[in-house]
């Protein structure tokens, strides 16, 4: 019946922003994240049959996504990392609540971490799993989640802080640099 | 009355105290990166695909339907 592959799709086009904005913190690139999410998007409607409605669609597909990112690196090797991961690339909509020098600091910071420690800190900080889901989606004990998140967390701090302090406050720098108009 | 439940706060992260939470600096500096990617929205190709998997499956559903109830 049609139903059902409609519903699993309007489940996957709600999850598909949140997908690729971890795609791009894996892949680094725009373009190359975009491949991944579609690769993502093939395997998962090939194992739609797997996948149980109302359960948890989006820890399904990051796994699904990640597990495509690292089968594909071990396959072509490192180059696919080429860049340094994290949010390297410039973004086409800036974040308006911080200064630009602010945010490029934090890239710099962010793409210096291991990428365990990288990819635990964005699941819970941004993508916002639980302990217990990024644990899953990752294949690791939430021990392990636990203190990858507590050491990037750290390392972040102390990579900032030598940037010194000032401008700590995000709505000091901030608004001049909103040039990007978007629909919301 | 109680001041503004904070229980409500915490739930909507369901996590401890991890440091990364609303008030805090660098959890809100990934969110701001995070959500700056979002905002760029679905690329044509991709919702693209997204339809033409749903169509493809839609029609051959049809398909079995048909020949089944005949």
């Amino acid at each position: 019946m049609a139903t059902e592959s409609t519903s699993f799709k309007r489940e996957m086009l709600a999850t598909l922003p949140s997908l690729r904005a971890f795609a791009v913190s894996l892949t680094g690139k725009h373009d190359k994240a975009d491949d991944l999410v579609q690769d993502t998007v093939m395997k998962a409607w090939a194992k739609q049959s797997s996948f149980e409605m109302g359960t948890n669609i989006k820890a399904w597909l990051f796994t699904i996504l990640r597990n495509e990112f690292y089968s594909q690196m071990r396959k072509r090797g490192r180059e696919v990392q080429d860049s340094d991961g994290a949010f390297t690339e410039r973004l086409s909509v800036h974040p308006s609540q911080y200064g630009l020098m602010d945010l490029e600091d934090f890239k710099k910071a962010l793409s210096q971490l291991p990428d365990d420690q990288r990819e635990a800190i964005i699941l819970i900080g941004a993508s916002g799993f639980s302990y217990e889901e990024a644990a899953e989606i990752c294949d690791c004990a939430v021990g392990t989640m636990k203190s990858r998140v507590s050491r990037a967390r750290a390392r972040l701090q102390d990579m900032l802080k030598v940037h010194g302090e000032s401008d700590y406050g995000p709505d000091a720098v901030s608004t001049q640099v909103t040039t990007n108009n978007h629909s919301f | 009355m109680k001041k503004e439940n904070p229980v409500n706060h915490q739930r909507m992260r369901l996590q401890p105290d991890d440091g990364l939470g609303p008030t805090s600096d660098i959890g809100s500096r990934l969110r701001a990166l995070y959500g700056a990617v979002q905002e760029e929205g679905v690329p044509d190709q991709l919702l693209d695909l997204l339809e033409k998997l749903d169509n493809a499956e839609q029609a051959q559903s049809k398909q079995t339907t048909s020949q089944g109830g005949e």
